[in-house]
């Protein structure tokens, strides 16, 4: 059966089961494998993506649910790496082994896209359910507050 | 990192050295520093080409340690190119040109310090000859810098591209000499990852991004016990799963692959399989407890023996003991293992994120009996590997499953299965006796060590599970550490810092007990046992003073020390804690290390943070059990990890030097945990002797 939605701003269509998780969708299917599989049950965040603008976790989004809605993955975040959370990240040399970051920024970026100005506690909250083994959780809070201030224009 | 992953090292060679001209110098980086270098064992490349582009090919892994950037830093400083333009690529496993590769001991640093800056002088006097020839001057009126060979005398200048040809042609100098410290312009600065930009848009390719054509995707069941096998199964409903294409048994189970992940995990789901569970299925972590416990009572293999514990015990003025635990760990990357094989009649190819492509090669032959020139293993980025990488059963599986069937197959583990198929940082167990003189110093401290060995015994005693113990570096009299091997069945091995990971915590408590039953400081102790170990010594006191050690802190704070030499490097932290209302808080950690010349002093930071999460997150919540030979937890709502709230405050001091570089990777990893929890004793005065800590009984 097919099934339409917009994919980084571009109409899709995909003839695939609609129990089968967006995430095997993206990265076998479609071959967009910046969304990371990490647990398959929602549990980790490296498969985040926004659904109509909104965080989801990719591994536990049926495909079927979300015919007519737009996604957004990491590839379709910004067209050439300029996303104010991606300009951050690398100001603040985030990544280690990057493997978690592809979701790290799509729910620091859902966050800012709601809180501009996030304080620690808005981030902690926020940002708990994206694990990172690297531990460069540190680094993550100082950059989502340099994206913050990008945002409004405070930083370069 | 994306541009020359996918560079064939034999057409790289061809290609550089034949046709397209160009200057490459081969060398080897070997496994530990002191190995020998032969001509069969070249395993790295620097090529400059007519285009101006600087190449390494290096034999390193990148699993987040940032290895790519620092190895690009010590080229430029010798070869005076800009360092961030530098192309870098993993080099393919090619028997021919031989040769160790591996990311294992954080030994990237320390073993390619000397030989990757003598490539680079290498290169670089060879680029002055092919100017100074060109011009027909003297080469000592030549200087290389930015690039570029500069006349000293006329400020002509030539490009690196257009002396490459040249230079290609030229014998390598024999002898080169090398930059001193104060000469650096590169190294010991801090400077920025070259593989971040990658990494935040989705581009970077890790070992599971990895798309062959005509590749289709697999799953394995395997046996829940350890050491099970198959005894029958039934694949007539998982062949019906819609995008199934093939059921194979290989060794370690069975295999379904399919069109794409989720109709092969489907299909999995499918199978019907009776295990012959085998003898481990009656083992239990209260029965393993048990073993270690009864083995106590007996005197083991001899690890390490000074002076005569047992008489100076028996003699003390004072006398204490205390037995220590803790349990199995899985690895736990972000990245699930995975691997993607291509077996033809004639060939076999492996795309594996390994920290060890030459083991990957070796699995590649056995399972293929293919010759060493017939497998080519490709090394991708790591989604962190913290010593699992270091195994090929993903890899033998992979090649298994592609050789059955005849196609190319990524072998994809899903969580659960990389947590219930670890090899595990092994459960352990030990029993101090410590004895103090009328002062309440410490005069003799016997260890008895149990858990399960790997990496081969001798004289009984394995040195993964004593180090950190048997290495201790205090000035204690009367010393004995003997260990038992108690292996239940449970397979174990490398896990980030190996056996320093629990017996820094066993030695560094039991430490702080000696100091409260001799009524001292936890730091005077540490000082007056280190007089002979002036770099743990001076790590140490930067640590105690950026921390503010003896300063007063709020009721249900406490501050506590462990320090660790591991990997060459002296490593100091003092952590402070809150505990109040049940809630154990990590607040900030002063981390102090001494790891000789430092690289890249904000790769250095890196790594310690990561170590520090890494092994509070085992401190705090890690845990594998065991139940009728299955691991208990499956995915991370079993077996939580750290989270961005439970993340101390982490500073880091380096103590400055040049001595050899030293290893940072598995630094920060022991020492956190004792930190830890010394300061609950300080805050609480209870004494945590487990792990995880059990924060509901600390009151």
């Amino acid at each position: 059966m097919a099934i339409q939605f917009i994919l980084n701003g571009k109409p899709q269509t995909i003839d695939t089961p609609p129990a089968m998780p967006l995430l095997w969708v993206l990265r076998d299917t479609l071959g967009l494998t910046g969304t990371k599989f990490g647990c398959g049950m929602a549990l980790c965040g490296a498969c985040t993506v926004h659904l109509n603008g909104q965080p989801v976790r990719a591994c536990v989004t049926p495909v079927g649910s979300i015919a007519g809605k737009k996604i957004t993955t990491i590839e379709g975040l910004s067209p050439d790496g300029s996303h104010p959370v991606q300009r951050a990240w690398v100001e603040a040399d985030v990544p280690q082994c990057g493997y978690c970051q592809s979701g790290q920024i799509m729910t620091a970026a859902a966050l800012l896209a709601k809180t501009a100005t996030p304080t620690d506690a808005d981030i902690d909250e926020a940002m708990r359910n994206n694990i990172c083994r690297c531990g460069t959780y540190q680094s993550i809070r100082q950059a989502v507050h340099l994206a913050a201030q990008m945002r409004s224009g405070g930083a370069r | 990192m994306s541009a020359a992953t996918q560079l064939d090292r034999r057409g790289f060679l061809k290609t550089s050295a034949a046709a397209a001209g160009g200057l490459l110098v081969a060398f080897q980086l070997p496994e530990t520093s002191g190995a020998a270098v032969t001509s069969a064992s070249l395993n790295a490349f620097v090529h400059v080409g007519s285009d101006d582009l600087v190449t390494l090919i290096i034999h390193k892994g990148e699993m987040g340690q940032g290895t790519v950037t620092s190895l690009s830093m010590l080229l430029a400083e010798e070869l005076e190119c800009d360092w961030q333009k530098i192309r870098t690529g993993f080099a393919p496993i090619d028997p021919a040109y031989g040769g160790f590769q591996g990311v294992v001991g954080s030994g990237s640093i320390r073993s390619s310090f000397g030989p990757l800056r003598q490539a680079g002088a290498a290169a670089r006097e060879m680029l002055v000859q092919a100017a100074a020839a060109r011009w027909s001057v003297d080469q000592t009126q030549c200087r290389a810098e930015n690039n570029t060979v500069v006349n000293t005398a006329t400020n002509a200048r030539l490009s690196f591209g257009a002396l490459a040809e040249d230079a290609g042609k030229l014998p390598r100098p024999a002898n080169v000499t090398l930059k001193t410290a104060d000469g650096y312009s590169v190294i010991g600065k801090s400077h920025k990852r070259l593989d971040t930009p990658e990494k935040v848009d989705g581009r970077a390719i890790f070992g599971i991004d990895v798309r062959v054509p005509g590749m289709l995707h697999a799953v394995v069941a395997r046996c829940p016990v350890f050491g099970g096998k198959v005894a029958s199964f039934d694949d007539s409903k998982a062949k019906t799963v819609p995008g199934v294409k093939h059921v194979v048994q290989i060794s370690t189970g069975v295999a379904v692959v399919a069109d794409n992940t989720w109709s092969a995990i489907q299909g999995r789901n499918a199978l019907r399989i009776q295990w012959d569970e085998g003898k481990t299925a009656s083992v239990n972590s209260a029965g393993i407890t048990q073993s270690f416990v009864e083995h106590m009572d007996q005197p083991g293999a001899v690890a390490k023996k000074e002076g005569d514990a047992e008489a100076a015990l028996a003699s003390a003025a004072n006398r204490i003991e205390a037995s220590y635990e803790t349990p199995f760990l899985a690895h736990a990357p972000m990245e699930p293992l995975n691997c993607v094989a291509h077996v033809r009649a004639d060939a076999c190819e492996i795309w594996a994120p390994t920290q060890m492509p030459s083991a990957a090669h070796r699995a590649g032959m056995s399972v293929t009996g293919l010759k060493a020139e017939q497998v080519m293993v490709h090394s991708e980025y790591m989604g962190g590997g913290f010593g699992r990488r270091a195994a090929d059963d993903y890899v033998a599986e992979a090649v298994q499953i592609s050789k059955a069937t005849g196609v190319p197959v990524q072998a994809t583990w899903t969580r659960e299965d990389d947590m219930q198929g670890d090899l595990y940082r092994p459960a352990a167990y030990t029993h101090f006796r410590g004895a103090l003189d009328a002062d309440g110093w410490p005069i003799a401290l016997h260890a008895r060590m149990a858990c399960p060995p790997f990496g081969g015994l001798r004289n009984g005693v394995s040195s993964t599970g004593v180090e950190g113990v048997s290495t201790m570096p205090y000035g204690i009299p009367n010393i004995l550490v003997d260990y038992h091997a108690v292996d239940p069945g449970i397979p174990v091995s490398y896990w980030r810092s190996v056996g320093y990971s629990q017996n820094t915590f066993f030695m560094e408590s039991f430490l702080d007990e000696l100091a409260a039953a001799g009524k001292k400081d936890p730091l005077e102790l540490r000082r007056r046992l280190l007089a002979n170990q002036p770099r743990m010594l001076a790590a140490l006191e930067l640590a105690a003073e950026k921390a503010g050690w003896g300063k007063p802190l709020a009721a249900g704070h406490g501050r506590g020390i462990g320090i660790v030499n591991n990997i060459g490097s002296f490593t100091a932290q003092v952590a402070e804690v809150s505990v109040m209302g049940g809630k154990l808080k990590v607040l900030r950690v002063v981390c102090a290390v001494d790891c000789g010349q430092v690289v890249n002093p904000a790769g250095v930071e890196q790594q310690i943070q990561s170590g520090i999460a890494y092994g509070l997150s085992a401190a705090l919540k890690g845990a594998i059990t065991i139940d009728k030979g299955r691991v208990q937890q499956g995915n991370f709502n079993r077996y939580d990890v750290l989270r961005i709230d439970e993340m101390p405050k982490v500073e880091v001091y380096l103590v400055p030097g040049h001595a050899a570089p030293s290893g940072i990777g598995e630094a920060s990893v022991p020492g956190i945990a004792p930190a830890v929890t010394n300061a609950i004793f300080a805050a609480t005065g209870k004494r945590v002797r487990k792990l995880p800590i059990a924060v509901g009984e600390l009151g």
